[in-house]
């Protein structure tokens, strides 16, 4: 019995080993300490904090999300890590994770770590209050990136994210302009709530209301997930609505949209029966739509990196930025102007 | 309603039971009863749900398409995945909420030796029949270590294998370096979508095969048997000269090899993967499957058609969902519902209520008489 006890301890060892390995690979040093509170007031002065002694290299802490959670988080996360790396001057901690309440308990490590800046890309939009205080108290800069919270402008330095309400007014327009004499829209919606969602369904909706001749056929949320969305079209051919656009969130999306109508034999994209519009950056959307088997796919770019670096540059220089929210150039391609320069340069 | 073992209650026949009783004796009787009520709901609200229509796609085949052609495709999955967690709830009294991570590592595995490790691939790099017997190799070998943690360990398997659950998608994004693989290649799309030529998707061909194969396996072997001894009492079918520890880790291979199946269909429907999203939280309408076949989830007596029966019971409400444009956000509520239902008419205590408000009728006419 005594060897089933250690043999079971041994066993919880490596569990606990094992979990904290799949971590999503975040580099954090201080992962394990985690037992001071993460309670208001910057009392903590512990003699341990081994940041601000790494020669003139800048510390900074990056704060995503989930790198899997689609091509354009992976892309997006690359781009981070390969941009703040110690040749480009960075002492960088990374963390990933797609739960709001763990990145604030991380972000709140990395504040007391007192790092330089401060890097989010939150994954909800409320609940920083306490970080962002903190890290005005114990003078760390924070920089959104990718994605909006909800705060008093002056809680955090620059944002650099992608103008999502412009991005679907683009497409909208795009679609305007195709001169169809009806639009029967099969409407399929990322995440509720997510500002991607938000801008994206944004303008449509505000031309669905408009337009007589524009109509949804059906409006749902996928929750960016392939295989519902689907399942969507699926269901709208089954019950024989007739429809002429499919208007995915984002390509993952619109790629399962695709699949759907091709097992019904619907022919879709350029000459085809039925539009697909798709968004975000991912290369091989790119080549549906050179391919002309899509029709539109509005860039996301997810490449802030660089803007986000400058932003640091200047701002060690005494520089503020010129504005407080920098909005990612963006623009939508259509199949008949899509070039393969083009897929090269933004595909990600 | 062949059951492999035949419950000597259901075998004795009472003949002076009432009707209503005798049927709800039945294991299969909740599945069904769900079942016809679904079928009776959409011929009254829309009977064109019904309709099946030939049509040409993309590749200029013909293909069968319609409602009814879509739930038995999109229940392929899950079918497979009840069979599995039917075996390892019977044998273990436990369920394996890893299934949906296992199946996003079998998909990764797979897509990986298919794309030969580049992120888009035009053709197969490895013959397609090894890549997935490798991937049925690796998700077994998942569920043996599943399998181990609960038959050695004496581990709660929602415990155990709350650590693949965890891991899982985190493990097929590794294997792939992060990336998330595409393969162009038509005949790699094959089994989740339609053969050349033939009407009838292949998932619900592959779904077909594993029934038989797990029907041939319970007629012939002894593999049903042992696990329900182990199931209703592991000590005393250890002194029966049986060794329950084995049984139960091999349900869980057993599961591990479906999962395989499974992935395998789901990858190949799209030819690409999602390591966060692919088959997410099917591990739940699995289990539920399990309890909508009137399987006890505390292990023991099980039928594995009961739980057949029950996946396409959950495709089939999520297909009239859709159909009603319920928002797919809404889904996981009304299957709660059902849960709720489900649970509570088949509480011995409101069964034992049930039956006896039908019996005093009986009696008090009886009586009259």
């Amino acid at each position: 019995m005594k060897m089933k006890k250690v043999l079971s301890l041994a066993l919880a060892a490596a569990m606990a080993l094992s979990l904290a390995a799949c971590g999503n690979g975040s580099k954090t040093p201080a992962d394990t300490s985690k037992s001071n509170p993460p309670a208001g007031g910057s009392s903590s002065q512990q003699p341990a904090t081994p940041p601000a002694s790494g020669g003139d290299l800048i510390t900074v802490g990056v704060i995503n999300n989930d790198p899997n959670e689609s091509g354009y988080r992976t892309a997006n996360d690359k781009a981070m890590r390969d941009m703040f790396t110690e040749a480009n001057g960075y002492k960088a901690t990374f963390y990933n994770n797609n739960d709001a309440a763990q990145q604030i308990a991380e972000a709140q490590q990395m504040v007391q770590n007192e790092v330089d800046f401060l890097l989010l890309s939150p994954a909800a939009m409320t609940g920083w209050d306490t970080v962002l205080k903190d890290a005005q108290a114990a003078g760390t800069q924070v920089i959104l990136f990718d994605r909006m919270l909800e705060a008093d402008e002056s809680m955090y330095v620059a944002a650099v994210v992608s103008d999502m309400p412009a991005e679907g007014k683009t497409a909208v327009d795009w679609l305007a302009a195709q001169g169809l004499d009806e639009y029967n829209i099969i409407h399929i919606q990322g995440h509720m709530g997510s500002d991607a969602q938000l801008g994206r369904t944004g303008a449509l909706d505000e031309k669905v209301n408009a337009e007589a001749n524009w109509n949804y056929v059906a409006q749902q949320t996928a929750d960016w997930n392939e295989e519902t969305a689907k399942t969507i079209v699926q269901t709208v051919i089954d019950s024989k609505k007739p429809f002429n656009v499919i208007y995915a969130e984002n390509n993952g999306m619109a790629r399962g949209a695709a699949a759907a109508l091709d097992a019904a034999g619907i022919k879709h994209g350029k000459d085809g029966d039925v539009i697909i519009m798709g968004f975000d950056s991912d290369k091989w959307a790119f080549e549906e739509v050179l391919a002309g088997r899509w029709n539109y796919m509005g860039l996301c770019n997810p490449l802030q990196a660089e803007t986000v670096d400058q932003i640091i540059k200047d701002l060690i220089n005494g520089k503020e930025p010129s504005q407080k929210i920098t909005y990612t150039p963006e623009q939508g391609f259509d199949c008949d102007t899509l070039t393969q320069a083009d897929v090269d340069k933004y595909g990600t | 309603m062949t059951t492999p073992v035949k419950n000597p209650e259901t075998r004795v026949k009472r003949p002076d039971e009432p009707l209503f009783k005798r049927l709800t004796r039945q294991q299969l009787f909740i599945p069904v009863a769900a079942l016809a009520l679904l079928v009776l709901f959409n011929l009254i609200a829309d009977p064109s749900f019904f309709a099946v229509s030939v049509k040409e796609n993309s590749l200029g085949n013909p293909v069968l398409s319609g409602n009814i052609i879509s739930v038995l495709d999109n229940a392929s999955e899950l079918v497979i995945l009840a069979i599995g967690m039917t075996l390892v709830t019977a044998s273990s009294g436990g369920q394996d909420i890893s299934v949906g991570a296992t199946m996003a590592i079998a998909g990764s595995v797979i897509l990986r030796l298919v794309c030969g490790g580049q992120v888009t691939a035009d053709t197969m790099q490895m013959n397609l029949v090894l890549a997935v017997i490798i991937g049925i190799a690796v998700t077994a070998l998942f569920g043996a270590f599943n399998g181990t943690l609960v038959a050695y360990f004496k581990i709660q398997p929602m415990v155990a294998t709350l650590i693949m659950y965890t891991a899982g998608r985190s493990i097929a994004a590794w294997i792939n370096n992060n990336q998330l693989p595409i393969i162009n290649d038509l005949t790699f799309k094959y089994a989740g979508t339609f053969l050349p030529g033939i009407p009838v998707p292949t998932p619900i061909f592959i779904t077909v095969l594993v029934i038989l194969v797990f029907w041939l396996v319970l007629k012939f072997t002894t593999l049903g048997l042992y696990t329900q001894a182990v199931g209703i009492n592991a000590n005393s079918s250890r002194l029966n000269g049986l060794d329950p520890k084995l049984i139960k880790l091999l349900t869980y291979v057993i599961l591990g090899v479906c999962v395989a199946v499974a992935g395998f269909i789901r990858v190949s429907r799209s030819g690409s993967i999602n390591y966060s999203r692919i088959a997410e939280n099917i591990e739940m309408d699995a289990i539920l499957a399990v309890a909508l076949g009137g399987n006890a989830l505390s292990g023991g007596k099980f039928n594995i058609y009961g739980s057949i029966l029950g996946a396409y019971v959950i495709q089939f409400l999520t297909t009239t969902l859709y159909k009603y444009e319920v928002p797919s956000t809404a889904l996981p509520a009304y299957k709660a519902v059902v849960v709720i239902l489900l649970v509570v008419l088949s509480a011995p205590v409101v069964r034992e209520k049930l039956s006896s408000m039908k019996k005093a009728p009986a009696k008090a006419a009886k009586e009259v008489s």
